[in-house]
């Protein structure tokens, strides 16, 4: 079980924590500027990486905050303390 | 096999009664199982599980591959290593040759508890090594627990070795007082870990007399101190009885004064038999001769020295006896074959560090050549290997197995009874992956998960294949270490404590009404209400009438309800829904529907406007937790800006579905300060008032499509107005009615059930909703995919009514429909789609049902045919496709 870094509450257990995919995937700006093909590719498409990997994470049985954190995929460790970058 | 006089850690004073195989038999205090039936003459008592060879006591730890036993008494075990079953007076035992048999009747399981720990430093393995550690460890104020799977403190640790400078059980004896005495150090024998899963976090598993506990434990830092296990070498005839591991031999002696044989054949490739056949010749044992696969050592000149018969370059290549061992067969390095009498042949093939629980989560193996073994390498930066299981084991000569003409009894896993020519004919049949071996000959894979036949079987590989000794490692390790029951891993989680029971402040009154209730979710609901002697069927016909007729009441509590308020709450709502809730006016309720990004249904349910920045909104019963969920992470993730808070106050308020045509009488008979009339109340209005003397709000919805009211009031006041409810519409026939009924008058209207008529692959097109999309208000969730090419295809699945064309026959719920040509077909036909919904109506007095069918709405009176062959509908039950509505299709009713 993975203790997850929660920025606002310190290390916790996994089942604490609800897994949200890869970060960084902004709901589009013009969903209807986008043709079928972009579309599909924001809803359906996501990075499978091994090594270090963005995704969210949402702390469901405490502070209920989504965060990001960056996870080596291959190993399962955390890099960083999970404190939230500023700006 | 005998008790010596003297000697060991057994306390001779203290002798303990058990039984083996039904026979009384006596052991001392401090004895393991194992050890105990050695000094009674009994260590080759077992048999091989498949061919059904005699087999002995041939380890004393948990790689022990042949002594497994059945526990009945003081606890069921289905099947242990005598080896690691501490002997306790009353002990029932029963000889199990590795394989475990079901007990013909229940077994109560001994309880198990688990606990939560937190340590700085975990140390698995207290001998030398690892009670090293836990000093240091205790040193630096880190918390600490150290746990061993054996009894004893000190592993493998011998009487007669000094640990700076003291004796070493002194040295053990010290340590473990030290530690004992440290405020923040725990010490755990009988105490197997087994997994090391990620960030340190570690499952251990002690054995109690009377309990089992589970410990959870997130460790900073863990040392695993496992030690080393020997390595057995295959030879013709290695499985018999007498054949025993080198180090077994001297636990044996040192820790349980048990003397296993009286003329001892020693086999090595290392130092350490030595060490065996000395403590044989002190004990007494005639040591017959040492046979050193190595053509010279010091430790050979050194033995001769002290008058040991050492034959170098030379190998045990069979045993021979019928029960046991009564000779050998040696072979010298010109190749002669010496016959020795002997009762015991002690082996060493090397030794193996124990790094199971390290590699499985992650930690690497590297060959040491000098060693003829694998030691640790890489892994975790959390985990420190330390002592025997770091690599620290004596120089070895690699030595697998003895050549032979003939490999059928050079016995490689002992308790799958697989040997060397097993491993051979996997490589004939084309295996070249130790894996692939292993799966096929299921060498590795029995009780002790291939502790002493895991390495050697790859060894053994890499040999036959001519490659060089390490090039294959051993196959995969995965926890757990040891066998762990499911009792355990449960724990007290079990009965009422394996998930939350959610009640209404309803459900003493449903209980005292004999309800039958189902689970929806972790709530209990109200299923249907049988009176004395009635069916199923016949309670929810009989219910079902009496709210098309008369008045039923249904406790609506379970419905989720999350409060949405801020300035922008109208706003976020329009993103949420796939219809405008911005232009809903206060005192107004709304159906609604949302959808997923992908635009299919997601949940469904109304929402009332309690003022211009609050809105309450209702969800499905099973989907108000991932509703709330779904509001807060659109809110969080990419509309922070958008001011709204959600609250869920699905426990705060308790509500009643009140529904029929006499249920404005039933309202004013329980009393209400509101006016319930058409005018003053219409059809998705709410107000704020008294029903039956407490603070209500009252709301005009209809899920059955009679005129309807949902009394919502403060959880505390649900029973109350329940009651109330039964006793003031008493006599008029009020009816409460259960979840099922409730489902037969919805699906007479037409209504659907997200999760039951929709499954995630369904949009409200799909379901004939369009009206409900307003593509106009601007952008929601859900709304760009609604264009995607796939989602506009007109031979979609759509939601259909069925009417069976046997009015008495009921489609099966998920029933597949295929067209007339295959009703009966027994190929594979195409499915046109399938049943979602099916029920037997009281109104229309008849079966029928609602379907997801190919191109639906373009099939109205064609005939299709359901077929279940599962539940036995083999040949189709004809059906004749509808509208999916089938009562009341003007919706007058609900306005009456």
């Amino acid at each position: 079980m993975l203790l997850v870094p929660c920025p606002w509450c310190g290390p916790r257990d996994e089942v604490e924590f609800a897994y949200g995919g890869q970060a960084g995937i902004a709901y589009p700006a013009d969903p209807d500027a986008l043709s079928d093909e972009a579309w599909a590719d924001y809803l359906f498409m996501r990075d499978n990486p091994k090594g270090p990997f963005a995704e969210r994470w949402c702390h469901t049985s405490g502070c209920r905050r989504w965060f990001d954190l960056v996870r080596d995929t291959a190993t399962s460790v955390f890099v960083g303390d999970g404190t939230p970058e500023v700006g | 096999m005998r008790r010596l006089d003297a000697g060991g850690a057994v306390d001779r004073g203290v002798r303990l009664r058990f039984t083996f195989d039904g026979r009384e038999q006596e052991g001392l205090a401090g004895d393991t199982l194992a050890s105990a039936l050695l000094a009674n003459g009994l260590g080759g008592a077992f048999r091989s599980p498949v061919l059904g060879r005699p087999r002995g006591v041939m380890a004393a730890g948990p790689e022990e591959p042949c002594a497994f036993v059945e526990l009945s008494a003081p606890w069921f075990d289905l099947i242990a290593p005598a080896t690691m079953v501490p002997l306790v007076g009353g002990l029932e035992a029963t000889a199990r040759g590795g394989l475990a048999r079901l007990p013909g009747a229940d077994r109560p399981a001994r309880p198990s508890r688990h606990r939560h720990v937190h340590v700085e430093t975990l140390v698995v393995g207290a001998g030398i090594a690892g009670l090293r550690a836990a000093r240091e460890a205790a040193g630096r104020g880190d918390r600490v627990l150290v746990v061993d799977e054996r009894s004893w403190l000190g592993g493998m640790a011998r009487s007669t070795e000094t640990v700076d400078g003291l004796p070493a059980w002194e040295w053990v004896e010290q340590a473990a007082t030290e530690l004992r005495g440290a405020a923040e150090v725990t010490v755990l024998r009988d105490a197997a870990a087994l997994g090391v899963y990620d960030a340190g976090y570690v499952v251990v598993h002690e054995r109690g007399g009377q309990a089992d506990r589970l410990w959870h434990v997130r460790a900073g830092r863990v040392v695993l101190a496992t030690g080393a296990h020997e390595r057995p070498i295959a030879f013709a005839g290695n499985d018999r009885p007498g054949v025993m591991l080198s180090g077994a031999v001297l636990t044996y002696l040192d820790r349980f004064g048990v003397l296993p044989a009286e003329r001892a054949l020693v086999f090595t490739t290392n130092d350490a038999g030595y060490d065996a056949a000395r403590a044989l010749r002190s004990a007494g044992a005639l040591v017959v001769a040492v046979a050193d696969v190595r053509r010279e050592a010091a430790a050979q000149d050194q033995a001769r020295a002290d008058g040991f018969e050492v034959l170098g370059g030379t190998v045990v290549a069979a045993t021979d006896g019928r029960a046991a061992v009564d000779a050998a067969v040696v072979v010298g390095p010109d190749g002669a074959r010496t016959r020795l009498e002997a009762d015991l042949v002690a082996v060493s093939g090397g030794w193996n560090p124990v790094t199971q629980l390290h590699r499985a989560i992650g930690g690497g193996l590297r060959y040491a050549a000098d060693r003829s073994c694998f030691v640790p390498d890489g892994g975790p930066a959390w985990i420190t290997p330390a002592g025997a299981a770091s690599g620290e084991v004596p120089a070895a000569e690699p030595c697998w197995y003895v050549p032979a003409d003939d490999y059928a009894e050079h016995f490689v896993d002992l308790q799958r009874d697989q040997t060397v020519a097993d491993v051979a004919d996997a490589l004939g049949a084309g295996l070249r992956s130790v894996e692939h071996v292993k799966r096929a000959t299921f060498i590795g894979t029995a009780v002790d998960q291939g502790r002493a036949s895991g390495a050697l079987a790859a060894e053994i590989v890499n040999q036959l294949l001519g490659t060089d000794p390490g090039a294959q490692g051993p196959s995969g390790a995965r926890p757990p270490w040891s066998p762990a029951a499911y009792h355990l891993v449960g724990g007290p989680f079990g009965g009422a404590l394996f998930d939350p029971v959610r009640e209404t402040p309803m459900h003493p009154s449903h209980v005292r009404r004999g309800a039958v209730f189902e689970d929806v979710g972790q709530w209990k609901r109200p299923w249907y209400f049988p009176r004395d002697g009635e069916s199923m069927r016949d309670a929810v016909l009989r219910e079902c009438a009496a709210v098309r007729t008369g008045v039923g009441i249904i406790d609506a509590t379970t419905l989720g309800k999350i409060e949405v308020v801020g300035p922008d709450a109208a706003a976020f709502l329009d993103r949420m829904y796939s219809n405008a809730m911005s232009t809903l006016r206060v005192g107004r309720i709304r159906y609604g529907l949302m959808l997923g990004l992908d635009g299919m249904v997601f949940d469904d349910g109304v929402a009332m406007r309690l003022a211009d920045d609050r809105y309450l909104v209702s969800t499905t019963t099973g989907a108000a937790a991932r509703v709330l969920d779904r509001f807060e992470e659109w809110l969080q993730t990419e509309w922070p800006h958008l001011r709204v808070y959600c609250t869920s106050v699905t426990e705060q308020w308790a509500a009643v579905a009140v529904a029929g045509p006499r249920s404005r009488e039933l309202l004013r008979a329980v009393g209400t300060d509101l006016d319930v009339s058409r005018e003053a109340l219409p059809f998705m209005a709410w107000r704020d008032g008294e029903v039956a003397g407490v603070p209500a709000r009252l709301a005009r919805v209809s899920f059955s499509g009679e005129l309807a009211f949902e009394v919502h009031v403060a959880g505390w006041h649900g029973l109350g107005v329940w009651e109330a409810l039964l006793d003031a519409g008493a006599r008029f026939g009020v009816t409460p009615y259960g979840t099922e009924t409730m489902h037969v008058l919805r699906a007479e209207k037409g209504f659907v059930m997200v999760g039951q008529d929709t499954d995630g692959t369904v949009t409200a097109d799909d379901l004939g909703m369009s009206w409900i999309v307003n593509l106009r208000k601007g952008d929601f969730v859900g709304r760009r995919s609604l264009t995607r090419s796939d989602l506009v295809r007109p031979d979609r699945k759509q939601l259909v009514g069925l009417l069976p064309v046997d009015p008495g026959a009921l489609l099966p719920d998920g029933a597949q429909l295929v067209a007339a040509e295959h009703a009966d077909a027994h190929s594979r036909v195409p499915m046109l789609g399938h049943v979602t919904s099916s029920y037997e109506s009281a109104t229309l007095g008849r079966t029928f049902a609602l379907a997801l069918l190919a191109g639906g709405r373009d099939r109205l009176g064609e005939t299709v045919y359901a077929r279940a062959p599962a539940v036995g509908v083999v040949g189709g039950i004809a059906a004749t496709v509808t509208e999916p509505i089938f009562y009341d299709p003007e919706g007058v009713r609900r306005d009456s």
